[in-house]
């Protein structure tokens, strides 16, 4: 069966507004967040209308119905990834996954393996997401530990000709995007891990930008942790997830304390739950950790690898397009190897901002601006850049009418 | 189209062709400031002579909105006394906050009514109020200092 875009979108109900006077909305901001479809809308809305409790605690019917309901949605996560279910935290965001990371490695005391001091070492890239390097300069700041980056090439791809001396026998964490949220770019794995390993470092990877959009399975990657954000996932906000090893996360510390992460309690100290209970205080957003493992079903249903596919095809029809428009420059990749559905360009002298503007005016929506990864932009020598990011639901006639759409802009702005 | 009212050609023209670009050497105060939202940025130079703007000059990148609103203040204020512009400044905020409703004080403004437009688009009240704003802040630096 050929990959059906046109029927995906019949499955999401924001397709069937208008956008600005009438026109058609052509969504191209996905990497910011996604739209949802029915199913997942249905599935938050379902929860609390008929199954409302909270998790793991009450002796009624409804407690227990909410606990298998998210529960269930923990065991969908895990097979997503390839993990075991007792791996997979739900947290509020991506960003909350990274954060939690971060706290707990600066809470953890000498005897732990997590423990940072000054001597230690931590490595980012410069291409990370500001969710993936403020976290990190911060705990390099309270811990005393250096921190160090991969630079990138001219064409948006991480240079690893210097690995050996970033990559230190004194690293202890080393965090990085799986795929660059304004390059496009799919990160190489295997030379880092192998390398960070080596010293006994742990990797961190930001998977937000990759999750969606391919298939992962975490023992292949081989990676130590992993984060990605329901939201841009075709599911609710509100519920991002953190992956960890086993092993792992048995000696990481908590990092938020209260009811559900206990163990036992007395008026002056505390033992912990088991993970992922650990991770896990308070009543946690239990609709929406509902509603990401009914939008993880609908993906496996129509296929990660289909997906990626589909995607690849409208990045190379995107890419090719932009070479012919007169003063586009493409930031990020220009070939499709290792290359993802995110593409970032500028236009002559036009400001992103009046472009997309422009291009909202024809109902086209895009990200402006620097994408939170203020300095991947500094480097580039550019303030901004208009973002398309693709996903399942858009078809050839998105990229064409964005292709018309920066053409016109050229001459509107051009006028006076 | 309604992006026309956005993007009329005297915005146009200023984004091309600003005035008053480039940083003066002297200056009483300097401040810069930044879009947070999307990066834009902008440095301004100001000079106050016995309550009077002598001499206000800018540096900045930036959408076509933000630069040329400020391209635009810099001619409107440039001689007049702290007072009037202060007046214009007023003004000019009223017309950003009115969503659409008012076409702007002609006489106070002169051009500057053109930004009416703007007040349409919440997201863009902060670019056409960047330069606005930078000045707000470096008058009453000028006037701190003076006291």
């Amino acid at each position: 069966m050929t990959f059906n875009a046109t029927a995906i979108r019949e499955d999401f109900p924001i397709f069937k507004r208008t956008i600005r006077e009438g026109r058609r909305l052509v969504y191209l901001d996905s990497g910011a967040t996604s739209q949802k479809p029915n199913a997942v809308i249905d599935a938050e809305m379902d929860f609390y209308r008929y199954h409302n409790a909270a998790v793991h605690r009450g002796a009624h019917q409804l407690a227990e119905e909410a606990t298998d309901a998210y529960e269930g949605a923990r065991t969908i996560v895990a097979e997503f990834l390839g993990a075991r279910s007792d791996e997979i935290i739900f947290t509020k965001s991506a960003t909350e996954s990274l954060n939690l990371l971060a706290y707990s490695f600066g809470g953890a005391n000498k005897t732990n393996r997590f423990h940072l001091q000054p001597g230690d070492r931590i490595v980012v890239t410069e291409m990370e997401h500001h969710a993936n390097l403020v976290p990190w300069q911060e705990l390099a700041k309270r811990t005393g530990a250096e921190l160090a980056w991969f630079g990138f090439d001219e064409s948006g791809r991480l240079d690893l000709s210097t690995i050996e001396s970033i990559i230190t026998p004194n690293t202890k964490v080393v965090a990085l995007t799986h795929q660059s949220n304004v390059f496009g770019t799919i990160n190489p794995l295997n030379a880092i891990v192998d390398q960070a390993h080596q010293y006994g470092a742990v990797v961190v990877l930001d998977a937000c930008q990759s999750v969606p959009h391919m298939s992962i399975d975490v023992q292949d990657l081989g990676v130590d942790f992993l984060a990605f954000s329901g939201h841009k996932s075709l599911g609710p906000t509100g519920v991002g997830i953190l992956w960890g090893k086993s092993e792992l996360l048995n000696e990481l510390p908590p990092f938020l304390f209260g009811g559900s992460m206990i163990e036992s309690v007395t008026m002056i100290d505390a033992t912990w739950a088991p993970p992922p209970r650990k991770f896990e205080a308070g009543v946690p957003n239990m609709a929406q950790a509902v509603g990401l493992g009914v939008a993880l079903r609908y993906l496996q249903n129509i296929g990660l690898q289909e997906i990626h596919a589909h995607e690849v095809a409208l990045t190379g029809r995107l890419l090719q397009g932009l070479q012919e428009v007169s003063g586009a420059q493409v930031v990020g990749p220009t070939d499709l190897n290792m290359r993802g559905g995110v593409v970032a360009f500028t236009l002559s002298d036009i400001h992103p901002h009046d472009l997309g503007q422009f291009l909202d005016a024809q109902g086209i929506a895009v990200r402006t601006g620097h994408h939170c990864a203020w300095p991947l932009n500094r480097k580039l020598g550019v303030t901004a850049t208009t973002r398309a990011s693709i996903y399942l639901y858009n078809d050839e006639d998105d990229i064409d009418a964005l292709l018309a759409g920066v053409n016109d802009a050229s001459e509107y702005f051009a006028r006076s | 189209m309604q992006l026309d009212n956005l993007y009329q050609e005297v915005i146009l023209d200023h984004y091309k062709h600003p005035e008053n670009k480039g940083l003066s050497e002297q200056k009483d105060v300097q401040v810069h400031h930044v879009n947070l939202s999307c990066g834009d940025e902008i440095t301004l130079n100001l000079t106050v002579h016995e309550n009077r703007i002598y001499d206000l000059s800018w540096d900045g990148n930036g959408c076509a909105i933000s630069m040329a609103s400020v391209s635009m203040m810099s001619g409107l204020l440039k001689n007049k006394s702290l007072d009037e512009a202060t007046l214009v400044l007023e003004s000019f905020l009223s017309l950003m906050q009115s969503k659409g409703t008012q076409s702007g004080d002609e006489h106070l403004l002169e051009d500057a009514v053109v930004f009416a437009g703007v007040s349409k688009y919440p997201s863009r009240i902060k670019c056409a109020l960047l330069g606005w704003m930078a000045f707000k802040d470096a008058s009453l630096q000028v006037q701190g200092k003076n006291q």
